[in-house]
């Protein structure tokens, strides 16, 4: 700590370059904090699916249906626990641009499947009361202004017709990540009023006993169905959320590669800024080493130089980035987990202290093992 | 006293002993030093003097353990430096030398009291204690009123007596001056000898100074000419001239 004054007196020598290092860093790492955010979100589905969760969908397409007699079908299966369904109802609230996921869901068996998603006893009751009831996550009810009490009118797209729900409740997630966009209604409203596609399902979820057996018990389902006019096509809900995601490329892959890019020219910036400061220093390296600095001690005090400059940048960087993405989702409904964890702000920091030590390494073993009589003769 | 003829006379601080420095030029060889004896007792003020390139900053750096020689030994209170190397070497410097440079040498980005501060900084002294040495350093140098200025903020004589206060900040043993006032006019070197002299006469300090000005060498109790790589003391040298 003693020689910390030292370290930021030399870190700022160069006002000018010291500042164009750190903003080349701190936008680095801004667009490290953003890249992750969107994948966050992209990979959302992957991130919050349970493993004890298989997805059934029709073999053919995620738009074709499955009979709704499968459910019955389905619990008769060995390690299959509960078995619940939705339908997408994709309407439009108010304009087109209000995007969020409407489900029409079994009310029986949905809470069992998904516990992580948490609403009052008594609201539930109240949704389980009124057919028209419906139950909307507290993403979307901050974002619409709405109240439990109010009437919702969503234009049906696939199924023709303004549909109006009585907002029963009001789900929170369990976890920061879990999606609280979704409006959830009763499926039997749904299969009363629409003109077609009565009694099929859009999906179904399975819930097994025992995660060890979901490969098994997914071929079993696949089997049973097979040579049917409906056949199906079985998988976890992890893997069925990462082919959702997948749909546009390997975001993982395409943030990665962005990233390694941006930290390499970071590495060469910074590790050139580090050099010049050495080797217009290099003197008073002699000097230091003169007065009974070691050689150890040079060598961390350059590359305490290096990290406070990394970190500096990184920690600007990150901190714009988490401001960014407090106001959530910028897309009006297409990425509803806008969200920069903690946990990829310490990958930020871990990552700048990363170029911080590699970019002042070389300038630190130079300054380290420079002969004190060749480093005066540059006074 | 002084001696240059390598006989021991038992109370020596500082006793050299066969040095010899010997430098390449490609296929060239420079011997800059050979076979040097040399003998320097406690509060003892010795002026080196010889042409450039005779080899007096070369003595100068072996005897502060800056550089190593080609043979022979420098000892200094019993320690044999020329066989200490790294962390060890660092470590005698730091307690037992203190270093003027003809161009001050400061770090410009640090106060007059920070400079100053920089060599305790490797002891264990709580700040307290270093603060009471930095204070006691400026005010013997006459600069407690110029702590917070910046060495760009202080003329050449101001900056060369806070390299001196940085220099006896941590006591050490003796100073080793290189051309102290080669970069000063005529009043503010002699500003810096009286304090050199009175670091010796008051504070019985050891001063090891090279220089190429007769009138600073004039301070000195000995003035020793260096040339061809040999130590003569200035009568003998005078007589050979």
């Amino acid at each position: 700590m003693k020689f910390l004054p030292l370290v930021l007196k030399n870190l700022f020598r160069k006002k000018t370059r010291a500042v164009l290092t750190i903003g080349s860093i701190a936008v680095a790492l801004f667009l490290y904090g953003l890249l992750v955010t969107i994948q966050t979100a992209l990979s959302q589905g992957v991130q919050v699916a349970g493993a004890d969760r298989l997805v059934v969908r029709n073999r053919t397409s995620l738009i074709m249906p499955l009979p709704y007699s499968y459910q019955q079908r389905l619990l008769q299966i060995p390690h299959v626990k509960t078995v619940t369904f939705a339908n997408w109802f994709g309407g439009v609230y108010q304009d087109e641009k209000n995007f969020f996921p409407q489900f029409a869901i079994d009310t029986e068996t949905w809470r069992k499947v998904y516990p992580e998603y948490q609403v009052p006893t008594d609201q539930w009751a109240a949704f389980l009361a009124d057919r028209e009831g419906a139950i909307a996550g507290a993403g979307s009810a901050k974002k619409f202004g709405w109240k439990v009490g109010d009437r919702i009118p969503i234009q049906g797209t696939i199924w023709p017709g303004t549909w109006e729900f009585n907002l029963r409740g009001i789900y929170q997630g369990e976890r920061p990540e879990d999606d609280t966009s979704q409006f959830w209604f009763h499926w039997k409203y749904l299969d009363e009023r629409r003109p077609w596609g009565k009694g099929t399902v859009g999906w179904y979820v399975v819930q097994i006993d025992d995660p060890e057996s979901a490969v098994e018990v997914a071929k079993a389902i696949d089997d049973r169905f097979a040579n049917s006019p409906w056949e199906t096509s079985t998988e976890t809900e992890r893997s069925f959320a990462a082919g959702f995601a997948n749909q546009i490329g390997n975001i993982r892959l395409i943030v990665m590669s962005i990233g390694a890019v941006v930290m390499f020219t970071l590495l060469l910036v910074t590790g050139n800024t580090m050099a010049m400061a050495v080797r217009e220093r290099t003197a008073e390296v002699g000097v230091l080493k003169t007065l009974g600095f070691g050689d150890r001690t040079v060598l961390i005090l350059v590359l305490a130089e290096s990290i406070a400059l990394a970190l500096l940048g990184g920690t600007l960087g990150l901190a714009l980035a988490k401001l960014m993405t407090l106001h959530g989702d910028p897309t009006g409904g297409m990425l509803p987990l806008f969200y920069l964890a903690p946990e990829k702000i310490a990958v930020g920091l871990g990552l700048a202290l990363a170029v911080g030590v590699l970019a002042g390494l070389v300038p630190a073993l130079t300054a380290m093992r420079l002969p004190i009589v060749n480093a005066l003769r540059r006074v | 006293m002084v001696s240059v003829d390598g006989r021991d006379t038992g109370s020596s601080l500082i006793r050299v002993r066969n040095l010899n420095k010997t430098y390449h030029r490609g296929s060239e060889v420079i011997n800059v030093l050979q076979g040097l004896n040399l003998d320097v007792a406690t509060g003892e003020f010795v002026a080196f003097m010889g042409p450039s390139g005779s080899g007096k900053t070369t003595l100068l750096n072996l005897l502060g353990g800056l550089d190593v020689p080609t043979s022979g030994t420098v000892s200094v209170d019993g320690d044999v430096i020329t066989s200490m190397a790294g962390r060890k070497l660092s470590r005698w410097r730091a307690r037992h030398v203190g270093f003027v440079f003809q161009m001050y040498n400061l770090i410009p980005v640090l106060t007059a009291w920070q400079n100053v501060e920089l060599p305790l900084l490797l002891t264990r002294l709580p700040k307290a204690q270093r603060q009471r040495h930095v204070a006691t350093a400026l005010a013997l140098v006459d600069l407690a009123d110029r702590m917070q200025h910046y060495p760009r903020q202080l003329s050449g004589g101001q900056e060369q007596r806070v390299a001196i206060a940085r220099a006896i900040v941590t006591d050490p043993t003796f100073l080793l001056c290189d051309e102290p006032t080669g970069d000063l006019d005529r009043t503010s070197g002699d500003e810096i000898l009286n304090l050199l002299e009175a670091l010796v006469r008051e504070h019985g300090k050891t001063i090891l100074m090279v220089t190429h000005d007769p009138r600073a060498a004039e301070r000195a109790d000995v003035v020793l000419h260096l040339d061809k790589g040999v130590l003569v003391e200035a009568a003998a040298a005078a007589a050979v001239s």
